[in-house]
């Protein structure tokens, strides 16, 4: 056990905190969300600062358009980190840059990763995630939006849901049966397609939240050329499962956790009511203290994960309980925050008055999408159990 | 940046495994369990010989010189075996005491018999936790009197009796006005007594009878680490009881595992366990590299590993079914193992609020 940084990793810190330090006038402080609007600009110009110093698209080869450097996850533990305690923008990310590039590296075509990878990291395409459909949710590979082959073309029609940023999106990555004859898993390929293209129709999706956090997306004889399919017809599947597991690495991130706790505790602290303030009152600090001892264990876990991720060791079982834990987790930090709130935790209007509650109960609605979205908490028993465990799989209907 | 076990310390929790898979399996448990002092000889030179004795003991006093989470992986060992040895008293909690409070002279001599395996400690320190009415010891004129319920790893030759600011006494198990009266708990691999002192000339007055409450509460963290890390090792093996037998236990044609409702109780207790293993790590290794966050981690492990430990115990039983709640079937020994973990130096709620005083918020 060694918690300290070597002298070059201790060396590429200072350099990092010295950039935020130059920069700190043209630094974002906004999470950057691709939906950055009128401060896109803005946006993408911190983009291309990070990515000239390497601070964004770090180990993304310099034929790509990315800073060239070999792969070192504590340098990327540090730009976290320094980020983080500056209050500064890490950059443009979401599905493009974090799920669609890794996956285009492992499995796209020369020609695909010349056209996509350089644009999409710089955030100048946006992408959005084309894998869920009203019928394939949990049983994903059920997809039935169909590709038909006609010319050099493939002429899909159907429908997916739960499409995150579609509104925006120039480009979606998306799983499509291209092979009805085949078996289930095995007619699915993956295929890149412009929004743009005539034939496709994106509606917002309304979610308890009161927002439209996702989009439904409909096919109507939309025309994609076949050189859009990525890695060979019929392999949807196994690429598309190198996309989830970089997925479920980002929706439940201990830094994140441990954001949550420090806001919840803040809150806890300072309300008040004439029996004193939240913190004083027993359960409520009960519940505290086990969420903290939660969070604890899941900043050490993710510090073990990451040793084996250094060392190139699998981590077993072990790492494959982090999205079921941590969405848990998050979800329990909101509620407590409500509950601190007391009668006043379910405020949910405009103004300042109501700010903390509806800010809590955007969060505990949101994570609950969070526990069901990327591969519900029962899913993530049954892959816990059958791939981490060796239980037997349920028998196929 | 390095966050796991060195090689040498997976080393020792193999060999130690081994060792107590092929010399102590859980008839030979039973066996000691049911004998009135709970202790066996030949494990317990095995240990000293093994070098888990004296792993905290510097090298000078014949020990290893070792740190906390190299105990922690001794006790995730014992724990995991249920095995009937009185380690936290002795080479853990002792040996601290002794660190932090003894004299050079004190030190010396008793850390070296503890790695030697000549000797063995209780440690008289639930009335830190809960001071019930009459109970808790006092000093006057270098004599000690006073009460203490439940003395852990009991049948010892000696027992360290801390008073509540901080002086520490080490007196001898047949020392005049001393009476020891065990006490029967659902945990048979370890020993409880009740002991009461009127007038006791200690055999030492650790670092001469100074209040330490430094010390006292270095040894109450290091001890709530390994507690934490023999709920650890006992929840692990239960796991891994509940996943052999739901792979073979066929009912309506099928390995139950095969049911989602049994394989989602595996899934959810390993879900449990692999963070909480990760927070044990890091407690033992703040308690030798990062002081100011020790106490604190030290209270949550031993909390948060209790909490989880009891939950995967009772899920396995029941994953189990009626097998796990026959006396035959072994697997209660470690549902009591976890069970008198659970309570040992401050119950969960009362870690917890430890943790909560450390942080203001009480």
């Amino acid at each position: 056990m060694d918690l300290s940084y070597s002298p070059r990793h201790e060396a590429f810190r200072a350099e990092v905190r010295d950039f935020l330090e130059r920069h700190r006038a043209e630094a974002l402080t906004a999470l950057l969300g691709v939906d950055a609007g009128t401060a896109r600009e803005r946006a993408l110009a911190w983009q291309r600062l990070l990515i000239e110093h390497g601070y964004a698209a770090r180990t993304i080869p310099k034929e790509y358009g990315g800073h060239g450097a070999a792969p070192d996850l504590l340098e990327r533990v540090i730009l976290d980190e320094e980020f983080n305690r500056a209050g500064v923008s890490r950059g443009i990310g979401g599905q493009g840059p974090d799920m669609l590039v890794p996956t285009l590296l492992e499995h796209g075509n020369e020609e695909q990763k010349r056209s996509y990878i350089a644009p999409t990291i710089r955030g100048e395409i946006i992408w959005c995630q084309g894998y869920s459909e009203p019928g394939a949710g949990s049983d994903l590979a059920a997809v039935q939006t169909r590709a038909v082959e006609d010319g050099d073309d493939f002429v899909v029609n159907g429908q997916k849901i739960w499409t995150t940023t579609a509104h925006l999106a120039h480009m979606m990555f998306g799983l499509i049966r291209t092979e009805p004859e085949a078996s289930k898993h095995a007619g699915l390929s993956y295929l890149l397609i412009p929004m743009q293209t005539p034939g496709i129709e994106v509606r917002p999706l309304g979610t308890m939240t009161g927002h439209s956090e996702f989009n439904e997306v409909f096919f109507t004889d939309v025309r994609v050329p076949k050189r859009n399919v990525v890695g060979r017809r019929g392999e949807g599947w196994k690429i598309a499962n190198t996309t989830l597991k970089h997925e479920r690495n980002l929706l439940a991130s201990s830094a994140l956790l441990e954001g949550s706790l420090l806001r919840l505790i803040d809150l806890l602290e300072r309300t008040e009511t004439e029996s004193g303030r939240a913190i004083d009152r027993p359960g409520i600090r009960d519940r505290l203290l086990r969420l903290q001892a939660r969070v604890l264990a899941m900043r050490c876990h993710s510090l073990r994960m990451l040793t084996c991720g250094i060392k190139g060791e699998w981590p077993g079982t072990a790492g494959l309980v982090t999205k079921l834990a941590g969405c848990e987790i998050s979800h329990q930090i909101a509620g407590l925050a409500i509950d601190a709130l007391a009668e006043t935790g379910i405020l949910y209007g405009e103004g300042a008055k109501a700010q903390a509650a509806r800010t809590w109960q955007a969060h505990y609605m949101f994570s609950l999408g969070l526990i069901i979205g990327g591969g519900t908490a029962q899913i993530q028993k049954n892959i816990i159990a059958e791939r981490g465990l060796g239980l037997p799989r349920e028998p196929r209907a | 940046m390095d966050f796991g076990l060195s090689e040498e310390q997976r080393l020792l929790h193999e060999s130690l495994v081994r060792y107590l898979e092929a010399e102590v399996p859980v008839s030979r448990v039973r066996e000691i369990a049911a004998r009135d002092d709970g202790h066996d000889p030949a494990l317990w030179s095995k240990l000293a010989e093994m070098g888990v004795l004296g792993v905290l003991v510097p090298e000078a006093a014949g020990g290893s010189g070792l740190g906390l989470l190299d105990a922690a992986v001794a006790a995730t060992a014992l724990g995991r075996c249920v095995a009937p040895a009185a380690f936290l008293g002795t080479a853990v909690m002792a040996v601290i005491a002794l660190r932090e409070a003894g004299s050079d002279a004190q030190r010396s001599e008793w850390m070296s018999r503890i790695a030697a395996g000549e000797v063995r400690i209780a440690v008289a320190a639930t009335e830190l936790f809960a001071r019930r009415a009459g109970t808790g010891f006092h000093a006057e004129s270098g004599k000690l009197s006073g009460r203490s319920i439940l003395v852990l790893d009991a049948c010892a030759d000696a027992i360290l009796c801390p008073t509540p600011d901080g002086r520490i006494a080490l007196v001898a198990s047949d020392a005049p006005g001393l009476g020891v009266e065990p006490v029967e708990t659902i945990d048979r691999t370890r020993r409880f007594a009740e002991i009461v002192a009127e007038n006791v000339a200690p055999t030492e007055w650790l670092g001469g009878g100074e209040a330490r409450p430094g010390a006292l509460r270095r040894m109450i963290d290091a001890g709530r680490v390994i507690v934490a890390a023999d709920a650890l090792g006992a929840s692990e093996r239960a796991l891994e009881k509940a996943v052999a037998y739901a792979r073979e236990r066929v009912q309506f044609g099928r390995p139950i595992g095969s049911f989602q409702a049994v394989k989602h109780l595996c899934a959810e207790m390993a879900a449990e366990l692999e963070p909480a293993r990760s927070l044990v790590w890091y407690a033992a290794h703040a308690f030798d590299a990062i002081p100011a966050e020790a106490s604190l981690v030290a209270a949550h492990a031993k909390a948060h590993l209790c909490e989880i430990g009891t939950f995967i115990v009772r899920t396995a039983t029941e994953v189990h079914g009626g097998i796990g709640f026959t006396d035959a079937h072994d697997l209660h020994l470690w549902f009591k193992r976890v069970g008198a973990d659970r309570q040992m130096l401050g119950s969960p709620d009362a870690a917890r609020e430890d943790a909560a005083r450390q942080q203001g918020w009480v």
